[in-house]
């Protein structure tokens, strides 16, 4: 079986078995990454474009191994160096690139649609890295790949995603993929941050944390950022992490082999509290490690579709 | 000079009209009106199988001349505008500069008699410099042609400026026409705010940020006595409040656009830069709001809000592409055959809010083809089909929403003061 689209634009446009054989090839590469070699010639000669418009620390770095462990040449183009910097438009910046005919195009962008833009007009397989408040495809891959591994399964899996929902490319793409995989997923946030419309997604929505915590297999936390406080989402730091902050004493309420999952970087203190991020259920840095394997399988997937 | 109009079925909703007949014009005006009319040496255009009308009128164009003129210029647009169907057409003045003085209004006058291919009825700036501060010199404007008022691309955000403008222009009785927009609310949305923006991750603009001016223009205007007109109305909220506003007496009209009035925020799944204007596209129930307001009379036109952009500006992400689509030339075209086609509303009824009603709220003495009547005629083919191609658009832009559409019922020959300005026969 093979991807059906020479992109990853999305969880959306994805099929459960597609999704299913993404993170079952992803099984076969993790292994890659205990031995003492870390390197497989499967994509030798081929060339991928790390196009990263929007900061980005871990993302870019696992992208750049898992690429590196599949031996294809990568070239990365950060936003502080590059022309855009100096007023080329993205399409002119990408038609640039592809002159060089890379292979693949991974793409973080500040603006949603912007990979979606990318593959209208690019010959390149188009992986999207992250694009704006839309999705965040294979953090969504590498999360389910991490639940799946602790869980064994995900139907009937109660998830609770809680956070800043409204911004959050990780909350869409995990809801997406986690509803069309059978689990039963719950988004809590203030109502400011938690906009009724997102109940498209499949999920329950709910204002309260504590209700969202009950029972939960698996707590999912996301990153606040300060400039929603200045944007009027919510009065101060202090009160968002009193009334959504994961905290162990609300943990208790989950089940009792319930995991805590966390996109990264963490605030400590405000979103999680340090203790449980760094406690027994937390695999936030599992997730880290299992993003390259999970990032292997895409690239190696899309490649043999493009050969087809 | 004589030209007859032999055998159409003739549609005049200022004289309750609808029958075969034909049209006589002569020395610029409509003659006579009627069956069987000797053409007495001038020449005759056969029309049989073809709907004549009174000149249809356009509103709202965003002409883009001064200051833009790669993406459209007057004799572009009245070219587009004749190719559409259209015997003139109101401007917006968001030009660079824009237009908000007399010297400005009479540009864009000469402009069009120099080199347009129908009339442009200038609207002038409500403030000065479309600042929101003070107001522009509306009497000089007035006096030079100026149909009406506008801040349009912007709102006019403040109430007390509102107020005043309302008042003012009274005088003239012309229109004050709103672009109905709380800037606090939207700030910085690109798409309606419900389940679309929710899943493709993009700001949202909500209804209630329209809902909440075109109210405040409704109480403004009864409470001056002003006349308000309310540009692209989008939701089903403000049709309501537009609607009970017209029941108790407030001097409020206002228009919706063809592709309001057919699209939906769906559009927007994909990230397609060319279904990015503003007001946006909103949900199918809104749709289906502006659709029933046609028909009850709580709609008073239709107009295009035909804002050309170069492909170049569009070809961006999707929240940094501008807003607007072009629709001088598929507006008629939509309408019959997504709204006239399906009976939505009556072809008589779509006439009227390409005639009538723009002709009303300008005052322009135009819209009929009763005999006396400016000789301004459109002549649809309700049978042609045409499939939407920039390549053979008369504007400079192509960001038209419809590419690729396949539709049935064409305009196929403009006439203006008794000239042919557009012929496809």
């Amino acid at each position: 079986m093979r991807l059906r689209s020479p992109h990853l634009l999305g969880i959306e446009p994805l099929e459960p078995d597609e999704i299913t054989l993404i993170l079952d090839t992803a099984e076969g590469f993790s292994e890659i990454g205990t031995r003492e070699i870390k390197k497989v010639p499967t994509l030798r000669g081929k060339t991928v474009v790390n196009l990263f418009v929007e900061p980005s620390t871990r993302t870019r770095s696992s992208f750049e191994l898992a690429e590196k462990r599949l031996s294809a040449d990568a070239l990365n183009f950060s936003p502080a160096a590059s022309s855009l910097v100096k007023g080329e438009t993205l399409l002119d910046t990408a038609r640039n690139l592809e002159a060089m005919a890379p292979d693949f195009i991974v793409i973080r962008h500040g603006e949603a649609g912007a990979p979606h833009f990318l593959a209208r007009h690019c010959r390149s397989s188009i992986v999207n890295a992250g694009d704006g408040a839309h999705e965040h495809p294979t953090q969504a891959l590498l999360d389910a790949f991490t639940i799946r591994r602790r869980k064994g399964r995900f139907a009937g899996l109660r998830v609770s995603i809680i956070g800043d929902i409204l911004h959050s490319r990780v909350a869409r793409s995990n809801t997406l993929l986690l509803v069309k995989m059978g689990a039963d997923v719950t988004l809590c946030g203030p109502p400011t941050l938690l906009p009724r419309e997102m109940d498209c997604l499949g999920a329950r929505l709910t204002h309260r944390m504590d209700e969202a915590v009950e029972g939960a297999d698996v707590v999912m936390m996301l990153r606040v950022q300060l400039e929603r406080m200045q944007g009027g989402y919510f009065p101060s730091l202090r009160e968002y992490a009193r009334l959504y902050g994961l905290t162990a004493a609300r943990l208790a309420r989950a089940a009792p082999d319930a995991i805590v999952m966390h996109p990264g970087p963490i605030n400590r203190g405000v979103e999680i509290e340090g203790e449980v991020a760094d406690g027994m259920a937390s695999v936030i840095l599992e997730q880290v490690a299992n993003g390259v394997a999970v990032r292997m399988a895409v690239l190696y997937l899309l490649a043999r579709g493009g050969q087809a | 000079m004589r030209l007859l109009l032999r055998g159409g079925r003739v549609v005049d909703p200022a004289s309750g009209l609808d029958a075969p007949g034909d049209v006589l014009i002569e020395d610029g005006r409509i003659a006579a009106l009627g069956s069987g009319i000797a053409p007495g040496g001038g020449e005759i255009l056969d029309c049989t199988g073809l709907v004549v009308c009174p000149g249809f009128l356009d509103l709202h164009a965003h002409l883009r001349e001064p200051g833009e003129e790669w993406k459209e210029t007057i004799a572009s647009g009245t070219r587009a505008a004749a190719a559409g169907g259209f015997t003139g057409v109101a401007a917006m003045p968001n030009t660079e500069p824009p237009n908000d003085s007399r010297s400005m209004t009479e540009f864009v006058i000469k402009e069009a008699r120099e080199r347009g291919a129908v009339p442009v009825y200038p609207i002038g700036c409500v403030s000065k410099g479309q600042k929101g501060e003070e107001l522009a010199e509306m009497g000089d404007m007035a006096e030079a042609g100026a149909r009406g008022f506008s801040d349009d691309g912007h709102p006019v955000a403040s109430a007390r400026l509102m107020r005043r403008a309302l008042e003012y222009a009274r005088v003239f009785d012309l229109p004050i026409i709103d672009h109905c927009e709380e800037p606090s609310l939207v700030c910085g949305g690109v798409v309606h705010e419900g389940e679309v923006s929710a899943r493709l991750g993009l700001a949202g603009w909500p209804s209630v940020a329209e809902e909440i001016v075109v109210e405040r223009d409704a109480l403004l205007a009864e409470y001056t006595g002003g006349r308000v007109h309310i540009a692209h109305l989008s939701t089903a909220g403000s049709v309501e409040r537009v609607r009970r506003a017209k029941a108790r007496g407030v001097r409020i009209t206002c228009e919706v656009t063809p592709h309001h009035l057919v699209l939906t925020d769906e559009a927007a799944v994909g990230y397609d830069t060319n279904v990015k204007m503003n007001p946006p596209l909103r949900s199918e129930a809104d749709r289906r709001a502006l659709v029933e307001a046609l028909s009850d009379g709580t709609v008073d036109a239709i107009a295009t809000d035909h804002a050309p952009h170069h492909q170049d500006e569009k070809a961006v992400e999707f929240a940094r592409a501008p807003f607007g689509v072009v629709g001088l030339e598929t507006a008629v075209s939509v309408c019959l055959d997504r709204l006239v086609r399906p009976g939505h509303v009556s072809l008589s009824r779509l006439v009227e809010l390409f005639t009538v009603g723009p002709s009303a709220i300008l005052r322009l003495q135009k819209g009929t083809l009763r005999p006396g009547a400016d000789a301004d005629v459109t002549v649809l083919d309700l049978e042609r089909e045409v499939t939407v191609d920039a390549a053979r658009f008369f504007s400079k832009s192509a960001n038209s929403p419809f590419l690729g559409w396949t539709l049935r019922g064409v305009p196929v020959l403009t006439i203006v003061a008794g000239r042919i300005v557009h012929d496809a026969r």
